[in-house]
């Protein structure tokens, strides 16, 4: 009865292992075809039979990549704007999202909560004309100060949404128990709270940037001065009529532009995991 | 050549996204900020250009650095647009008073721009030099309402590519720009060619509107009918039905067309091309700049002219790439003797090679370099005459007409789901409806 037990645990465990690397598998594959796609010859390019590694690989994508577009400017002004959106999100949304998370029986809290939801609902054609209307007045178009308040506008109901969440999860009992030990309220976010939440803060900050890093069309609708642009809206100019594109400098292009998401989830994901277990050891 | 928009898209619902950018038009156009003109008096104009290959993007910029050499007093900025998002992006550039001075664009994208009042009308501002050297039935693509808002100055004829070797194997005649095939011929030559895991013809109808409609002028097809009070409408009749026929028959019929292609823009049915899995592909004369990218060496290909309608009609429908200018622009007159500057027969030569189009300018269109037989310069050039505006251009209400009625019904038909009585009530019904509430 339990070999039979035991098989069958195994045979469940193998199944749970080759789903988790058929997803694997799914989620990586744009990823090593961009790569691919980067280093082959237009020749390869339109291959019948095209191979995952390259015959002759070339960095002539690359090379043209560059040459064409100011892509080392714009993935500056990318940077610039993520990683201050971040920032400033991760700022604004944490005591927020703490206030939310301990009184979420009140109204106001029940009305934040509400409002998160339905703007999650909002399309971006309803919100970019009194944005602009409202950046106009205060000569934020053509600016990255502007694009970076509406990035920071944009991600803070869901990161609200995110580390509220976050937050619920730290229990009270912690910061009742630092209480009885003397410490004050200040003290007890600081050296209790926060460091629970630092994998929720570390989260939210990552989903800021990588949705400011991506976004395309306020940058497109909100800078006009080619110094500006950011790298979603240079990645276009390598698309032609008809959508026609210019595949060999688009991929090296567009797998620059993934670059610093990957670096900053390899950086982060250690923060998270270590945040997690801090917790699980003060609990 | 019209691009899908993302306001568009993301305005399915009961608002299109341009009613719901114009309605807050003139809120935003009292923003307009003071332009750009130094202490000494030295002008800037904004030049947004749409470039996009590399050589096209390198004859812009050389240009403008030689404008810019030359006329210190009046200095260009260039500025990289993009196909893809130029109409959302242009759209909310002249609501907020933020338009470039000189735009690139197409004329199938003017006629919103155009009948919003927000292009200049360059009736005017002209000079005759330019005027005369762009035929009347090309100034007619830009012509919106009587007044001229674009400079037509590059175009493309849709061709078919051919598989040289196949085609020469073959029994079939090879046309030529002075005898084209008929499209009976071009039917017969496409089942002959059939063979051996090789389909006659390769459609690529992702998007399917454009390349029927520009191509059944050549039948005498029209679909849209401007009645004596200004008013449109839908119809399609047996001239209309004519090539989308053939496409149909090919496609279900004799087989002598691939049906995997039916989902495929241009690029994708290269490499099958490539592989020698189809003779023929129709697609607009500019790709062959990805056809010398990217043939395998030793691939021999040649470009023949579509097919032609009755009496050897070889009319077919063109949206050309125009320079426009800002009706907000305070510098109209300035930006009109750059683009006289821009548009001189050398120049538009260099642009029409670096985007492998062809010149609108008579004077262009006779220049060597566009009547060499290499790479089908010389075919392509001798269609330029048989060129005429897309037949939807002028008609407000034909993106909607497109996207949500003519779209789908025409992949319906190609690929079998309906028939031609079902297609052609629902061209024509749905159509007068969309069409009516843009012509109230």
């Amino acid at each position: 009865m339990s070999t039979r037990l035991t098989a069958r645990r195994r045979a469940a465990r193998t199944g749970q292992y080759l789903a988790l690397l058929g997803y694997l598998v799914f989620l990586a594959f744009p990823l090593l075809w961009l790569v691919s796609t980067a280093f082959k010859p237009p020749r390869e390019l339109a291959s019948l039979h095209p191979g995952w590694i390259p015959d002759h690989p070339t960095l002539d994508n690359f090379r043209q990549a560059f040459d064409e577009q100011p892509l080392l400017r714009s993935a500056g002004n990318s940077l610039i704007a993520s990683l201050a959106a971040a920032a400033i999100t991760v700022v604004i949304a944490t005591p927020m999202a703490y206030v939310m998370a301990r009184h979420h029986r009140s109204p106001l809290s029940r009305a934040a909560t509400g409002w998160i939801v339905v703007s999650q609902a909002f399309p971006f054609v309803l919100v970019i004309i009194p944005l602009f209307l409202v950046l106009k007045e205060v000569r934020l178009i053509d600016s990255l100060s502007g694009l970076i308040m509406v990035y920071v506008v944009w991600s803070l109901p869901f990161a609200l949404w995110m580390l509220a969440g976050y937050a619920r999860a730290v229990p009270r009992e912690l910061e009742e128990a630092a209480a009885v030990d003397g410490a004050s309220r200040l003290r007890t976010l600081i050296s209790v709270t926060m460091p629970l939440l630092a994998p929720g803060i570390v989260a939210t900050a990552l989903f800021a940037f990588i949705t400011a890093w991506n976004e395309f069309f306020f940058a497109l609708v909100l800078l006009k001065s080619p110094q500006k642009q950011t790298m979603p809206v240079i990645l276009t100019h390598f698309i032609g009529t008809e959508g026609v594109a210019d595949l060999g400098p688009l991929a090296a292009a567009s797998l620059l532009a993934t670059l610093p998401s990957l670096v900053l989830f390899a950086v982060i994901q250690r923060r998270i995991t270590s945040g997690t277990l801090a917790g699980a050891v003060k609990h | 050549m019209r691009r899908r928009t993302l306001l568009a898209a993301s305005t399915a619902g009961t608002l299109s996204a341009a009613g719901t950018l114009s309605a807050a038009g003139t809120l935003l156009s009292a923003c307009a900020p003071g332009r750009r003109r130094a202490s000494d008096g030295r002008i800037t104009l904004r030049f947004q250009s749409l470039a996009w290959q590399q050589e096209s993007i390198e004859a812009n910029k050389q240009l403008v650095a030689e404008w810019n050499a030359a006329h210190p007093d009046i200095r260009v900025d260039y500025v990289q647009g993009s196909w893809d998002s130029v109409h959302d992006q242009l759209l909310t550039s002249f609501e907020g008073g933020e338009a470039p001075d000189i735009i690139h664009d197409a004329t199938d994208d003017l006629a919103d721009f155009a009948y919003g009042g927000y292009l200049a009308d360059l009736t005017g501002l002209l000079p005759q030099r330019l005027k005369d050297e762009i035929p009347p039935q090309t100034w007619q693509t830009a012509t919106f309402a009587g007044a001229v808002h674009g400079v037509p100055f590059l175009q493309e004829p849709r061709v078919l590519i051919a598989n040289r070797a196949l085609l020469e194997r073959s029994r079939v005649r090879i046309p030529t720009a002075e005898r084209p095939w008929s499209w009976g011929e071009f039917e017969d030559a496409a089942k002959e060619l059939t063979r051996d895991g090789t389909y006659g013809v390769a459609w690529p109808l992702k998007e399917p509107v454009s390349a029927t409609l520009n191509l059944s002028l050549s039948t005498g097809g029209k679909v849209f009918h401007r009645g004596a009070d200004g008013k449109v409408t839908v119809r399609f009749d047996a001239a209309d039905q004519r090539v989308p026929r053939v496409i149909h028959d090919q496609l279900g019929g004799d087989r002598s067309a691939a049906r995997t292609t039916l989902g495929m823009g241009g690029s994708d049915t290269l490499p099958g091309f490539f592989g020698g899995k189809y003779a023929m592909v129709p697609l607009g004369f500019s790709y062959r700049q990805q056809i010398v990218q990217q043939a395998p060496k030793g691939f021999a290909w040649t470009v023949l002219p579509s097919p032609a309608g009755p009496g050897g009609d070889q009319r077919q429908g063109v949206s050309p790439q125009t320079l426009s200018i800002a009706a907000d622009s305070p510098y109209q007159k300035e930006a009109a003797r750059f683009i006289d500057f821009f548009l001189r027969p050398p120049h538009m030569v260099r642009l029409a090679r670096g985007d492998w189009m062809l010149p609108t300018g008579l004077t262009a269109l006779r220049d060597p370099a566009l009547h060499t037989r290499r790479h089908g310069w010389a075919t392509g050039a001798a269609l330029a005459g048989r060129l005429r505006p897309a037949p939807a251009q002028s008609v407000r209400g034909y993106p909607e007409w497109k996207d949500k009625v003519a779209t789908p019904a025409l992949q319906e038909y190609y690929s079998g789901a309906i028939g031609m009585g079902e297609l052609r009530e629902r061209l024509v019904e749905d159509g007068n409806l969309v069409l009516a509430r843009y012509q109230r």
